[in-house]
């Protein structure tokens, strides 16, 4: 590997950056691409499958084989509230592969008792999003229905371009949630963004199928990145 | 926030320190193959290595070639497979093949 490559990789990885070096098999030779860099030719489709998929491969292409090793950023997701569903949402995001972490304020819900599994947080969102700062690989699930709580973790999320923001309520709370996001500063097109009622539509009713609905929707936003962009 | 610290920021660092670095890469995997495709073992001239190809199998003829690939400055592809049928049957990780790439860091 050239050495340049071997920083410009590292440097993305620590950027969080989804980044794939290309090896020629043939000669040796390699190069770095990142997310959103133009792969004109025949490695063009191979490399935007690979950087959705997140999956190595080796391919032919223009004559020679190639190698594409996929550095995606790992994936974290946050869950506001620790409450019921997030009991049954923290073990099963864990499960699917995310780096997840629950926030709740409240220390009468946030009890390492109730979340054996994953990483607990008892500070107050915009505490935790200040010292732990949001991205594209983030994802954040708001369900404590306390403005409060749930309201300083959207902002950040939205203006952060998270790969998915979800927040629990119905219809009528979601009104009034984006007039008070609205004052808050954030535009149309990021309000859009919040998938509200949260979860996929698969009738859901017990806290953990609307786990299950709400982390089909976090995968689902996963795998569609390269539609959205 | 946790710093990033692994085979690939280790290869960097001992290139900063001088070593001559090489990498090696799983670039193929058929059967049951105990690391993915993308992983990566690192190796010093010394034969100090860090990461894994196999969690354990082939590691030691990695980093036997990857010091000839050092010395040569050109790199080389590996293949390694398990004949042992009974270590298959009984679900041993080390029923697969592998096609590993080792190349020197220039």
């Amino acid at each position: 590997m050239d050495l340049v490559t071997l920083k410009e990789l590292n440097e993305y990885r620590r950027k969080r950056i989804a980044a794939i070096v290309v090896t020629n098999l043939s000669d040796g030779k390699d190069r770095i691409v990142a997310e959103g860099d133009a792969v004109p030719g025949e490695l063009g489709d191979p490399v935007a499958s690979a950087f959705r998929s997140g999956n190595s491969v080796a391919v032919e292409a223009e004559g020679s084989s190639y190698f594409l090793n996929v550095h995606l950023p790992a994936v974290r997701f946050y869950i506001v509230g620790a409450t019921h569903i997030s009991q049954a949402l923290g073990p099963m995001a864990k499960l699917a592969g995310l780096d997840t972490t629950v926030i709740d304020p409240r220390t009468a819900f946030a009890t390492e008792e109730r979340f054996k599994e994953v990483r607990l947080s008892t500070d107050w969102p915009q505490d935790f999003f200040k010292h732990n700062p949001l991205d594209h690989w983030c994802g954040l699930a708001a369900v404590t229905h306390d403005p409060k709580i749930d309201d300083p973790a959207l902002i950040p999320a939205l203006e952060a371009g998270c790969f998915y923001v979800g927040a629990l309520g119905s219809r009528k709370t979601h009104v009034k949630r984006l007039e008070r996001l609205g004052s808050a500063g954030l535009t149309d097109e990021q309000l859009q963004l919040i998938e509200a009622p949260i979860g996929l539509n698969i009738g859901a009713s017990t806290p953990a199928e609307i786990a299950v609905a709400i982390l089909g929707s976090v995968i689902s936003a996963i795998r569609s990145r390269g539609a959205m962009a | 926030m946790t710093q990033l610290h692994d085979e690939l920021t280790i290869a960097q660092e001992w290139v900063a320190a001088g070593k001559n670095v090489a990498i090696a890469t799983v670039i193929e995997t058929w059967g049951s193959a105990p690391r993915p495709v993308g992983s990566h073992l690192v190796i010093d001239a010394d034969g100090n290595f860090e990461g894994s190809v196999s969690g354990g199998c082939v590691e030691g003829a990695v980093v036997a070639e990857a010091l000839d690939v050092l010395s040569s400055g050109s790199p080389n592809m590996l293949e390694f497979g398990v004949a042992d049928e009974t270590a298959f049957e009984v679900g041993l990780s080390c029923g697969g093949n592998i096609r590993v790439y080792v190349e020197p860091v220039v």
